[in-house]
């Protein structure tokens, strides 16, 4: 994979000198982070632009046909509208650098006093639930299917794994999860058709709520994730070191376990970082999907009401999360993968 | 590229899933095309109870309106195999000019395609979509523009490379000496030899922009009833799944096809290279 992380050669790559906090390592973390913070930056102009270029603003789309002179021009100025535009960017990125993503149009329009995070903390919470949920069996049936069809390399049982596993990664995720609520619901009816989690409590009680869409996000994700570890994987297995092994008479299974799979993680947690990457954008239609309260569906709801503030916070608020998963899976490879810490990788 | 290859008249894939994933996709195409000529009466009439179960005379029951489920299938997969196709053909029109300008004068472009490469990369290309399209005052068009915007640095990359390989034959280098224009080179010279090494990439950014769309329409952020649609189908008769399964399996089973055709058979165009 392209993302995985190398360092460049150090000037002084004395052995030994990889520990956790040594000057390699760390001037990696802090480049990373420089490069994030770039990258988010231009993020925050692009979405900003995007939520405010449409003519007419949120205060006249929220206020609708009752929009008239004295109305408007309140609300605007209790939504910030009424400077310029440059400035409400300043506002915005001002708030969302001291963790306050701002208030929804819609919480002006009642009048209360309702922060976007307040209506989204608890929703945010039941997506990371949700997203916790189904990473687990992703990592664990892919890490299995992909080693193993790794080990039976173009006999009968890898063309099965990938005969099975590439007509569900083909799918969108809305159309598998319309095929598994008419077995599990319409047929079987064993399974709900939604995931309405009660307000206030954790998606984590109801169980039976959670198994209709992690099978969506295990479905569409094995596949890929499996074909990527398998490739990792028989790169290992082809290895010089592998074979020295071999000759040298040690166990097959001890063989796989300590020379290919170790040397096959470095890939699959890159593999695994854009799995989690990948939730973040699918949780969007699986939630929606199966109306779970979670912070996918409150980001099409927000978006077919035109409310343009909470958008804005909302998809930033993903953005900084789908940017601190590269970086942690950036960092996880180089901690896994010793000769990327040394320096003297390529 | 053997000649053997090479020489035969008529393309067929070299697997057996490329070969179910062509014939799948005919059919489909044939579906999504024809039907609309096949089907008999109007997609957008109300004709009896919502959710009504399968009887004959309607084989496949009515959906959420009492509108004929069959009669909306056969007429809901233009919009798909269109808006996606569009929104490909753009994004290649423009990669193809953008890239093929970048691999031949090698010049700064391609700081601006690595920015970009980098931007989408940290971000959910479903999201990026809604919010560009939101930008773009959301309709439809709105979307397939957007759609085809997040596929271009992408292609342009791929294009560039694939420019970069041929801008060094000798058959370029004569016709640089000839003193041909770099329009004619590009066009005349390189294009034709790109065919080859992009043709699974376009399957693939087809792929791209099927899923991307039905989804968007799926989400109610695309296409607006009461269009007929596999994607918008599904979503807006979810409710009544228990009451007619068929109101949402078949626009699924169609889109579902679909996508796994162009999937196998891209994937077996990419296995004979």
């Amino acid at each position: 994979m392209s993302s995985v992380a190398t360092l460049e050669p150090d000037a002084d790559p004395a052995p030994g000198s990889g520990a956790p906090g040594s000057h390699p390592l760390r001037r990696f973390v802090l480049r990373r982070l420089g490069s994030a913070v770039i990258t988010l930056w231009v993020l925050s102009v692009l979405i900003f632009v995007a939520t405010s270029i449409l003519p007419g603003d949120a205060a006249s789309a929220m206020l609708g046909k009752q929009a008239n002179g004295e109305a408007l021009r309140d609300l605007r100025q209790r939504m910030g509208l009424d400077v310029p535009l440059v400035q409400q960017y300043g506002n915005w990125l001002w708030g969302l650098l001291h963790g306050d993503l701002g208030r929804s149009a819609s919480s002006f329009l009642n009048g209360g006093d309702l922060t976007v995070w307040s209506q989204v903390s608890g929703k945010l919470a039941n997506s990371a639930e949700l997203a916790l949920v189904a990473f687990v069996p992703i990592v664990i049936v892919s890490l299995l299917l992909g080693v193993y069809s790794a080990t039976r390399v173009n006999r009968w049982q890898d063309h099965l794994i990938s005969t099975v596993t590439v007509v569900p990664a083909a799918l969108p995720e809305f159309v598998l999860g319309a095929l598994l609520i008419a077995v599990f619901f319409s047929w079987l009816d064993v399974l709900p058709p939604v995931s309405l989690v009660p307000p206030d409590t954790s998606a984590l009680a109801s169980p039976q709520l959670l198994v209709l869409p992690v099978l969506v996000l295990v479905g569409v994700t094995v596949g890929p994730a499996a074909r990527m570890i398998r490739a990792g994987m028989l790169e290992a297995l082809e290895s010089n070191m592998v074979t020295v092994a071999r000759l040298n008479g040690i166990a097959e299974s001890r063989v796989l376990r300590r020379y290919a799979l170790r040397n096959a993680l470095g890939p699959s947690i890159v593999v695994f970082g854009l799995i989690a990457q990948y939730l973040i954008g699918g949780l969007l239609v699986v939630e929606y999907m199966f109306a779970f309260p979670g912070i996918g569906k409150e980001l099409v709801d927000a978006l077919s009401i035109h409310d343009n503030a909470e958008v804005a916070s909302v998809t930033m608020l993903l953005a900084t999360i789908f940017v601190g998963i590269t970086i942690v899976a950036d960092l996880l490879v180089l901690l896994v993968v010793p000769k990327l810490r040394t320096g003297s990788a390529a | 590229m053997s000649t053997a290859v090479k020489d035969r008249r008529i393309w067929l894939p070299a697997t057996n899933s490329g070969r179910i994933g062509l014939g799948l996709l005919v059919l489909i195409l044939a579906v999504a095309v024809l039907g609309p000529f096949l089907a008999s009466g109007d997609p957008t009439k109300t004709l009896g109870v919502p959710f009504s179960a399968p009887e004959p005379g309607s084989i496949f029951g009515l959906d959420f309106l009492g509108r004929d489920v069959l009669t909306r299938a056969l007429h809901g997969g233009r919009s798909v195999l269109l808006f996606a196709g569009l929104a490909t053909v753009v994004a290649y029109g423009l990669g193809l000019v953008v890239g093929l300008y970048a691999g031949y004068t090698r010049s700064r472009v391609d700081t601006g395609l690595m920015r970009g490469m980098d931007v989408l990369l940290a971000f959910p290309t479903l999201i990026f979509i809604l919010v560009l399209s939101n930008a773009f005052s959301r309709s439809i068009w709105a979307v397939v523009l957007a759609t085809a915007v997040i596929q271009l640095p992408p292609i342009a990359r791929i294009v560039r490379t694939a420019t970069v390989e041929q801008s060094v034959r000798g058959f370029v280098e004569a016709a640089v000496a000839r003193g041909e224009s770099m329009v004619s080179v590009l066009g005349r010279e390189i294009l034709p030899n790109l065919a080859r090494p992009l043709s699974a990439d376009i399957g693939l950014r087809f792929t791209w922009s099927v899923l991307l769309i039905a989804s968007v329409n799926f989400l109610g952020l695309g296409l607006q009833p009461p269009a007929s649609d596999w994607g918008l189908m599904v979503s807006e008769n979810r409710a009544g799944i228990g009451l007619n399964p068929w109101a949402v399996l078949v626009p699924a089973l169609l889109l579902g096809s679909l996508t796994v055709a162009i999937n196998l058979l891209s994937d077996s165009i990419a296995d004979a290279k």
